[in-house]
């Protein structure tokens, strides 16, 4: 089974998103970036899959700038065997990714497509439930655990309330959450070596879908700034706050 | 404008975060709430649901293709019912989420996620870098894909309406998927995104005995909801759902306290809506103090302790 893998280049969650004075958006001149952190755990448990002897192959892809190649090239070091770099300057919505993904999907007839439950820069959590959507396959979202076995997938799922858990009939469509695994570090050998592993640059054209936007961005503005309170010295004082807030 | 709502229910009654969605559909147009389910509890359920004020009409299907909310089953059934509607909202919960992309990419239109206000007919706010900005968007699609963020409108009342109940019929089961159970511990607390007070323990805790023995008793004295910092949960300490954040659950108390997390910006953009909000830390410097309302600065295990003595 081969297992399509799509990461996307975002700002690093360790840096604080700082809004443009002409309120068109983020700054993300100078600001470091790096694999979106869901994307990690997906590229993780696709090596882990293989691993495990349920997989041949891992091919990474990603839609987004030239830049985007390095995140594709940690893909690569981590341990995917070869990178799709589906290239645009252009802000790429989630529909359009899918479609995109879609097309690619066709192309490569993965069993499985492995995906971030959601980007931490916009924030959307809809491309794999999208790119499901499309293919007309199942999707196990907010993946915990994942158990390939046969012609199915077992996925357990984080939901609101607690753990569920879904059998699909591959192929399929998972996205990860959180606890599915811990990420591994590439290794220097490793990200030498995916310096030659194949990586082919594409265009949202050569997969004939329109990228123009469905939703018009009219302004990003600042939330509002919650100021900081007081210090209490000691319990009871604090111990009078709660009480004179009403709540014992 | 004619929108629907899908609900989200148990035990026969509509959750509040759903209201919190019928609340916004109104700022829309016309509400039809459909219910998905099996047998007596969703016909229960979408009872309850028409007396929801706001509520025009209550879409019902019931079978067991639609038992556990199969996001394969439910967007099936939804996508043709949408020939009657200009906009479809869902909660921003774990199965409005997992269902609505699914009938945005069948209807080919791009969804809004995760919306915090209604600006007009088709502008909308909804946060984005884990709140850290506002973006104000526009949808050019002729129908409408919403996800609600149920902490950012008011509540519909759930008595007051008296729409009628018609059972709709969809395709049935899609024979992509099948529900395999849930490991949920059911607990008498209230529930996150509806408590009016939560105490969340971070990493400062130790391990899942220490969490029970210094958080769940401040919480009982007060009546609180229990929440975590995602190292909390990732330590093993609580499950899952008790993850408060960016990437787990959005809550906003009257009064919500943080004992012995830092304040990530990942744990903020789940909590920063709360209206008062009390930090715990041994660390003055600790990003909490930025937001809290009230902080105390010392040692966790010596001061709740002391704190659930003396309420
Ligand atoms: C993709 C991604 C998504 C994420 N999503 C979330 C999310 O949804 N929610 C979330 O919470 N985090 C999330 N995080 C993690 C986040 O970045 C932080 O790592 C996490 O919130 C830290 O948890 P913490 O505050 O409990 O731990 P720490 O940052 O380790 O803080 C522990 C605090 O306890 C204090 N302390 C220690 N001992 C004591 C004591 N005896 N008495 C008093 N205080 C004490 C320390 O001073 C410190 O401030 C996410 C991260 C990533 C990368």
């Amino acid at each position: 089974m081969k297992i399509l893998v799509a990461v996307k280049r975002v700002i690093d969650y360790n840096v604080k998103p700082r809004v443009k004075a002409d309120g068109t958006g983020v700054d993300l001149a100078n600001v470091k970036m790096s694999m979106n952190p869901f994307d990690e755990i997906a590229v993780e448990e696709a090596i882990r899959l293989r691993e495990k002897g349920k997989a041949a192959e891992i091919v990474a892809v990603s839609i987004g700038p030239a830049k985007a190649q390095e995140t594709l090239r940690t893909a690569l070091a981590m341990g995917a065997d070869r990178a799709i770099l589906v290239e645009t300057e252009d802000e790429v919505e989630p529909l359009a990714v899918a479609k995109i993904l879609k097309a690619i999907a066709d192309e490569e007839q993965p069993g499985l497509v492995l995906l971030g439950k959601q980007a931490i820069s916009d924030d959307s959590n809809q491309t794999g439930q999208m790119l499901a959507a499309l293919m007309g396959r199942p999707q196990g979202t907010f993946a915990n655990a994942v158990e390939v076995e046969g012609d199915s997938v077992t996925v357990k799922r984080e939901v609101d309330g607690g753990l569920e858990t879904v059998k699909l009939t591959l192929p399929a469509v998972v996205t990860t959450d959180l606890r599915l695994n811990e990420p591994r570090y590439a290794s220097l050998p490793n990200i030498m070596k995916a310096k030659s592993k194949p990586l082919s640059a594409k265009t949202p054209a050569d997969y004939g879908v329109d990228t123009a936007p469905r939703l018009k961005t009219l302004k990003v503005s600042e939330p509002p700034v919650r100021q900081a309170g007081v210090k209490v010295a000691d319990v009871d004082e604090l111990v009078a706050k709660i009480k004179a807030l009403g709540i014992a | 404008m004619k929108t629907l709502v899908l609900v989200e229910h148990g035990d026969g009654k509509v959750h509040d975060a759903t209201l919190a969605t019928v609340t916004a559909a109104g700022k829309l147009g016309s509400v039809a709430a459909l219910v998905c389910g099996d047998g007596e509890e969703a016909a229960k359920a979408a009872a309850a649901a028409a007396t929801v004020a706001g509520v025009d009409k209550v879409l019902l299907a019931s079978g067991p293709a639609y038992a556990q909310m199969l996001a394969e089953n439910v967007a099936a059934l939804i996508v043709p019912l949408m020939d009657d509607y200009d906009a479809l909202l869902c909660n921003a919960s774990s199965n409005g989420k997992n269902v609505a992309p699914r009938v945005a990419a069948l209807l080919d239109v791009m969804q809004l996620s995760d919306i915090i206000s209604v600006e007009g007919d088709k502008t909308f706010t909804r946060p984005i870098y884990a709140g850290n900005a506002i973006a104000t968007v526009e949808s050019s699609d002729p129908k409408l894909v919403i996800t609600v963020r149920g902490t950012a409108f008011a509540k519909a009342a759930s008595e007051g309406g008296s729409a009628g109940v018609e059972n709709v019929s969809g395709p049935g089961d899609q024979g992509l998927s099948s529900f395999g159970g849930c490991e949920s511990v059911k607990s008498d607390r209230p529930e996150l995104t509806s408590a009016k007070v939560i105490v969340s323990g971070g990493r400062a805790l130790k391990d899942a005995e220490t969490f029970k023995e210094v958080i769940l008793p401040l919480a009982d004295k007060l009546g609180a909801g229990v929440g975590a910092s995602r190292a909390a949960v990732d330590a093993g300490y609580v499950p899952n759902d008790y993850q408060v954040g960016q990437t787990g659950k959005i809550v906003a108390p009257q009064v919500y306290i943080a004992v012995g997390i830092s304040g990530a910006i990942q744990h903020l953009a789940g909590m920063k809506d709360s209206k008062t909000i009390i930090a715990i830390n041994k660390d003055e410097d600790a990003p909490i103090f930025q937001v809290a309302d009230i902080g105390l600065v010392g040692d966790l295990f010596k001061i709740v302790p002391e704190l659930t003595g003396k309420l």
